[in-house]
């Protein structure tokens, strides 16, 4: 039996029932959701909200979940839940006298926390502002800045994340309750459960949430594979994510990656509720500030000038 | 019961009766609406980010389509009252082309939520019971009920008329009322929510405005009904469907009204924010002048308001208002203006610059506005069927009904 074939242009040749049998094969698959079509995917589908699930049902989630990241990036991947410690509610401290500008905390966190690469997600967004100008209007900030050196002189820098807030509007509108704030103060994203609406993005006043456009990509052996259910796990396309103070490691009782990053000690971290703790001497030595008090959203994020403007931060 | 449904079911033939224009405009549909799924799967394939949807404005044509289309779905209210409150017979008449309008609509926005969602997959997360809807503290939880509240509240009141029509009898005033004298409020309860949508987000000075839901209302009134008042003549013209001018012109003097308080409500928002000259007329600025030498929404909203203003001087006039020609112009120019003022012209400035002050420039992407005239496109096609079903029903009740 002579079979026709058809002359690929890269010059295999194709028959033609292989041809039909591959086309017939891809519409199957754009009858099937595109978003990986693999065994997992009515477990996907079928999973519980994080908080309705007991610990059993968590556990198992989280096996699914190893297997499933430790698959893609050929490397073993740790799922953890820890859950808030007792008497901790979690306060952030940054001292814009010191903040150079340098980024350094916000590429330690996008390595900590696992966020894409390409299309490129940061979790820090740092200011540049102009020396004299108001820390009310943002409008003439620029966070796009590319200079050979920092600090520039006659702008100081005014980094930004989300900001925990005691009443956070994104937790507000969220229509399906996929985030909320858990008892040590952090705001978390149940990754499986948001549905990407993106009512969050538009009610957070700090520009803080970031949403994954695009297929999330992060090289295999840049994958940090220490992560959290509500944290730093590798995230789905079409939802939203945002900092969670480093919540793998800080329920462990360690510091963000940002703090540990930071050069010049701008960024303090501790427990609101410990009289001792770091960001509890900070409030009591200097005079702290929150963004965009009049929004009354309280932040556990506090700004302060810690050291005279002539110190790095200031320019020389 | 089986003759009943067999009685009520039967015209389902209509939809595939007509002439060689009927079937082309159906083919061009259904053409436009494949290219929409094509860009659709396009879309859920790689992401959202096919779109020109960013972090700093994370809502865009979608919702801006989405926003427009409650206004239209809210007018078929503007035939209720007068024809089943007031029994003015000759509305009382088209009221049905009205309620399907709504119907539509509704269907249309729901499909607007459903592209503009990250993952489409999830959304069963937001119902009652089964999900964790967050009620009452997410308005788009009450945008839900409410939006799907108005939408059974609307096929309730087709589907009795209809089905009593095909049984060869008329309606029941005492069914038919209580489901009419819901849906009033609900009416304007869809406008109020989706304006609270974006009042409610403190995050955005040019959303979080108390005079949005009455804008929105004012809106609605103008550029729903124009659109109806268009496909009624289209329905005159084509499918001989008896209504009669008095119908027309009493709704077109209603659209004068609404496009006057309309007109007067962004007005009074252009002064509170450029006279105060604050901060939070960042956004407004964007809009009207531009900032910086970006100025993509620039000449579309000033676009809007011309068309607004010369309409509203058309419409004023009664010589012009009670002749199709001038008419049609005014409605179309007023069409287009509600649907860029409350579309874009309010979705994008909102996020415009964004709350840290980063000033992206949204501006559609092709496959964004192919996926929304495939949505279009959806919702063209379920008005053409639904009234091909209706008008045999409403053709047979000529008979009997007063």
């Amino acid at each position: 039996m002579i079979k026709k074939t058809r002359k690929h242009p890269a010059g295999i040749n194709v028959d033609r029932r292989t041809f039909l049998k591959g086309a017939a094969l891809g519409l199957a698959g754009i009858a099937l959701p595109p978003a990986g079509a693999d065994a997992g995917l009515l477990d996907d589908f079928f999973q519980k909200h994080f908080r309705e699930m007991n610990d059993e049902e968590v556990r198992k989630v989280i096996d699914r979940l190893e297997k499933e990241y430790s698959k893609k990036y050929s490397k073993d991947i740790k799922v953890k839940a820890t859950k808030p410690m007792e008497n901790v509610m979690f306060g952030y401290g940054l001292d814009i006298g010191r903040c150079i500008g340098c980024r350094r905390c916000v590429y330690a966190c996008v390595e900590e926390n696992n966020q894409s690469r390409d299309p490129q997600i940061h979790w820090i967004s740092v200011l540049k502002m102009k020396k004299g100008s108001n820390l009310v209007d943002l409008n003439n900030s620029d966070k796009y800045y590319q200079p050979d050196q920092v600090p520039e002189p006659g702008y100081f820098y005014l980094p930004v994340q989300c900001q925990q807030c005691e009443d956070p509007p994104c937790v507000k509108v969220c229509p399906t309750k996929a985030t909320w704030k858990d008892k040590d103060g952090i705001v978390v994203i149940d990754y499986n459960w948001c549905i990407g609406c993106r009512y969050c993005m538009a009610a957070c006043p700090y520009g803080a949430r970031r949403f994954n456009w695009g297929q999330p990509n992060i090289p295999a052996d840049q994958i940090n594979p220490n992560t959290h259910y509500l944290g730093n796990r590798p995230r789905p396309k079409g939802s939203v994510e945002k900092c969670t103070f480093c919540i793998q490691r800080t329920r462990e009782g360690r510091y963000t990656a940002c703090v540990e990053a930071c050069p010049v000690g701008a960024r303090k971290f501790g427990n609101l509720l410990d009289p001792n703790s770091e960001i509890r001497k900070a409030m009591e030595h200097f005079r702290v500030f929150r963004l965009k008090e009049d929004l009354n959203t309280r932040p556990q994020f506090f700004y302060f000038f810690g050291v005279k403007s002539n110190r790095p931060g200031g320019g020389k | 019961m089986t003759t009943a449904l067999i009685n009520f079911f039967k015209d389902v033939t209509n939809i595939f009766k007509g002439g060689p224009k009927y079937y082309g405009l159906m083919g061009i549909l259904i053409a436009v609406v494949a290219v929409g799924f094509g860009a659709y799967y396009m879309q859920a394939d790689r992401g959202l980010i096919v779109t020109a949807m960013r972090d700093q404005v994370a809502w865009g044509f979608y919702i801006a389509n989405f926003t427009f289309l409650v206004g239209v779905a809210a007018a078929a209210v503007l035939l209720v009252i007068p024809a089943y409150l007031y029994k003015f017979k000759p509305i009382k008449e088209v009221v049905l082309f009205g309620e399907i309008m709504a119907v539509t609509a509704i269907s249309m926005c729901l499909l607007f939520i459903m592209v503009d969602v990250g993952r489409p997959l999830f959304v069963w997360h937001m119902l009652p019971v089964i999900g964790t809807i967050n009620f009452p503290a997410s308005l788009l939880g009450w945008d839900f009920f409410v939006l799907n509240g108005y939408l059974a509240v609307n096929l309730a009141a087709l589907g009795y008329v209809l089905y009593r029509y095909s049984q060869g009898k008329p309606y029941d005033l005492k069914v038919l009322l209580p489901i009419v004298i819901i849906s009033i409020p609900m009416a304007f309860s869809i406008h109020t929510v989706t304006a609270f949508l974006y009042g409610a987000v403190k995050a955005r000075p040019f959303w979080n405005v108390s005079i949005l839901a009455p804008r929105f209302l004012a809106s609605a009134f103008c550029s729903g009904p124009a659109l109806m008042l268009l496909v009624f003549q289209a329905l005159r013209k084509y499918e001989k469907v008896d209504i009669e001018d008095k119908a027309m012109f009493k709704i077109a003097e209603i659209i004068t009204y609404a496009l006057g308080i309309n007109l007067f409500f962004l007005f009074v928002e252009i002064f509170t924010d450029f006279y105060a000259n604050t901060l939070h007329g960042e956004s407004m600025h964007y809009l009207f002048f531009g900032i910086d030498g970006k100025t993509n929404l620039v000449p579309f909203i000033w676009t809007a308001v011309v068309l607004n203003l010369i309409a509203f001087a058309i419409m004023l006039t009664p010589k012009y208002r009670y002749n199709y020609k001038t008419l049609n112009i005014a409605l179309v120019m007023m069409i287009i203006g509600v649907y860029i003022e409350k579309g874009m012209g309010l979705v994008i400035p909102g996020q415009t610059p964004d709350t840290l002050g980063d000033l992206y420039e949204y501006m559609p992407t092709v496959p964004e506005l192919l996926i929304s005239i495939g949505v279009w496109g959806i919702g063209a096609l379920i008005y053409i069927t639904l009234v091909k079903f209706a008008l045999p029903k409403i053709r047979a009740a000529k008979n009997f009904e007063h």
